[in-house]
């Protein structure tokens, strides 16, 4: 591991002041904010991030929980992933979020994973991780070896002839469903940036995940009011029961009345190089009957535009039974 | 683990010989897992408080650590994980080291009484906080529950995961789980035991669960 200067800000002010000198806040920044820890020093680790200095934001007081002004809640961006997901209100309100959450990783990362952290989680695609290979995330230009390499789990969704590596997020996935709102501190002042807005597709510069640039602090993610009488569920399906990154995961949020659905909320996991809310998937759904026939319109729909790599056409009809079966789960329970 | 848990371990110990041959003989081999070692403190037998420290090298920092309820006092270098500061710095080895990329378990310990994975926690982080180790649950004398229960119902073979196991069990205690082995299964997931104890080790965390 390279050298790296350890630096706990006083405040936020001067985690911010720190963070701005870096070149950039994307791949290959000189200086990190250090959360939870557990993507970064496993990055690290590998000489994937090669971080000069690091800013310790365990002690800056962003780790509450607390309901917006507008009866919706505001999570810090140090929030534990086990405490959100065990929230009372969250369960109650929110428990797509918490479903997704704890369906992430493991008890222990859970204890120590960031919900500012995990809007940031990095890829799992192998050649990224390899600093032996190249990648066009990791360096820009070197080419992308996963198309025509091991591609199992990568993307269907959202990929470009630069990259196809998947946003391995749970908890992103919930949060797009819920339309969450993430705010962001910087050294020219504050901005909200809608759940969708917030990362980036690839494009030709898969190196670029998100909006964040030099000196950009996530101090929190705000959740809208509950939608009241929403059913929700995030299903996850995978290699292996537990412990395990998504193959095809759903998050829907839903609304009955008089025996169609109001309003829809969907969106996928592990099939897209962000986390992939569909509102084609959504409009299929809304004033529609709960039945078979709705739920597989609303399955194609969301997969209409995904192109599968050489070794995972599964995906496609895996995440159709996802999204049909996680929609069953919610209009029936 | 030995067959009687109750014995004393043999000596000298297989790690007290190669800090030994390290300073020595074999120091460029073995040297190179011991950087300090020259300076490393060996655990008093009486287990008091050991005040550690390490030669104030180049970029180094002061931490201090409560380890198992003893203060300890370091100075590591900030890439110093708090795994490798446990096993190398302040010699407790119980803790285990198995991928050291936060996919077995193995480096399980209880930071402010919650479990973590000490590989991908730089010692940094944690100054001024309360760490346990399985050195600090209990001793062959008077074991915690959960390591009785292991030795009841042989939940392990190797022993190499044992202790991330038995850190994780007993953290699941206070955290919210379900009554049925499934849930226990979900919680322990973060745990990978390769020699396939698992149903063992299912049936220990259950009879201490039924017990409390």
């Amino acid at each position: 591991m390279h050298t790296f200067e350890f630096i706990r800000p006083a405040n936020q002010a001067e985690a911010i002041a720190t963070s701005a000198q870096s070149k950039t806040a994307q791949q290959g920044a000189d200086v990190r904010f250090l959360g939870g820890g557990t993507t970064l020093i496993d990055l690290m680790k590998l000489n994937v991030e090669t971080p000069a200095r690091l800013v310790d934001i365990n002690r800056l007081p962003l780790d509450k929980i607390e309901e917006t002004r507008d009866g919706g809640l505001r999570i810090g961006a140090t929030v534990r992933n086990s405490d959100l997901a065990n929230h009372a209100q969250v369960q109650h309100d929110y428990s797509v979020l918490s479903q997704a959450l704890l369906q992430g990783a493991s008890a222990q990362i859970r204890n120590m994973a960031t919900v500012g952290g995990n809007l940031l989680q990095r890829t799992r695609c192998v050649y990224f991780r390899d600093t032996a290979m190249a990648c066009n995330k990791r360096e820009p230009g070197s080419g992308c070896p996963a198309i025509t390499g091991h591609n199992r789990t990568l993307a269907i969704l959202g990929a470009s002839e630069h990259c196809i590596a998947t946003n391995p997020s749970d908890m992103c996935v919930a949060l797009a469903a819920l339309e969450a709102t993430v705010h962001i501190q910087g050294s020219k002042g504050s901005r909200a940036v809608a759940f969708g807005d917030f990362h980036l597709l690839p494009g030709d510069t898969p190196h670029r995940e998100t909006v964040l640039e030099p000196g950009d602090l996530i101090t929190d993610v705000t959740l809208p009011p509950p939608i009241a009488g929403s059913k929700q569920v995030y299903l996850k399906l995978r290699d292996r029961a537990s412990y395990e990154f998504a193959l095809a995961s759903a998050a829907v949020v839903v609304t009955m009345g008089s025996g169609k659905i109001t309003r829809a909320r969907i969106a996928l996991g592990g099939v897209g190089t962000k986390p992939w809310r569909s509102s084609e998937a959504e409009a299929a759904l809304t004033g529609k009957p709960a039945n078979e026939g709705t739920f597989r319109q609303a399955a194609e729909a969301a997969l209409r535009h995904a192109k599968p790599q050489s070794e995972n056409k599964f995906k496609i009809e895996l995440a159709k039974r996802c999204v049909m079966h996680s929609l069953r789960m919610a209009t029936t329970a | 683990m030995p067959d009687n848990p109750q014995s004393e371990p043999p000596k000298p110990s297989r790690r007290s010989f190669l800090l030994t041959t390290g300073s020595t003989a074999a120091a460029g081999v073995v040297g190179a897992y011991l950087p300090v070692s020259a300076n490393i403190p060996v655990e008093r037998k009486d287990g008091s408080a050991a005040v550690t420290s390490e030669p104030n090298v180049e970029g180094s920092v002061p931490i201090l650590l409560r380890i198992n309820g003893k203060d300890r006092q370091l100075r590591v270098d900030p890439r110093t994980t708090l795994l490798d500061c446990l096993r190398e710095t302040v010699v407790l080895t119980g803790t285990k080291k198995g991928c050291d990329h936060g996919q077995c378990g193995a480096c399980t310990v209880h930071v402010n009484g919650r479990r973590v994975l000490s590989c991908l926690n730089f010692a940094v982080m944690h100054d001024g906080e309360e760490i346990t180790t399985i050195e600090g649950l209990g001793t062959p004398e008077a074991m915690h529950p959960m390591q009785a229960a292991f030795f009841t119902h042989d939940a392990y073979q190797c022993g190499y995961c044992t202790s991330g196991q038995i850190m994780s069990a007993v953290a699941l205690l206070k955290e919210p789980c379900g009554p049925d082995d499934a849930a226990v299964k979900e919680l322990m997931s973060g745990n990978i035991c390769r020699c396939g104890a698992y149903a063992n080790i299912v049936a220990a965390i259950q009879q201490v669960r039924q017990r409390a």
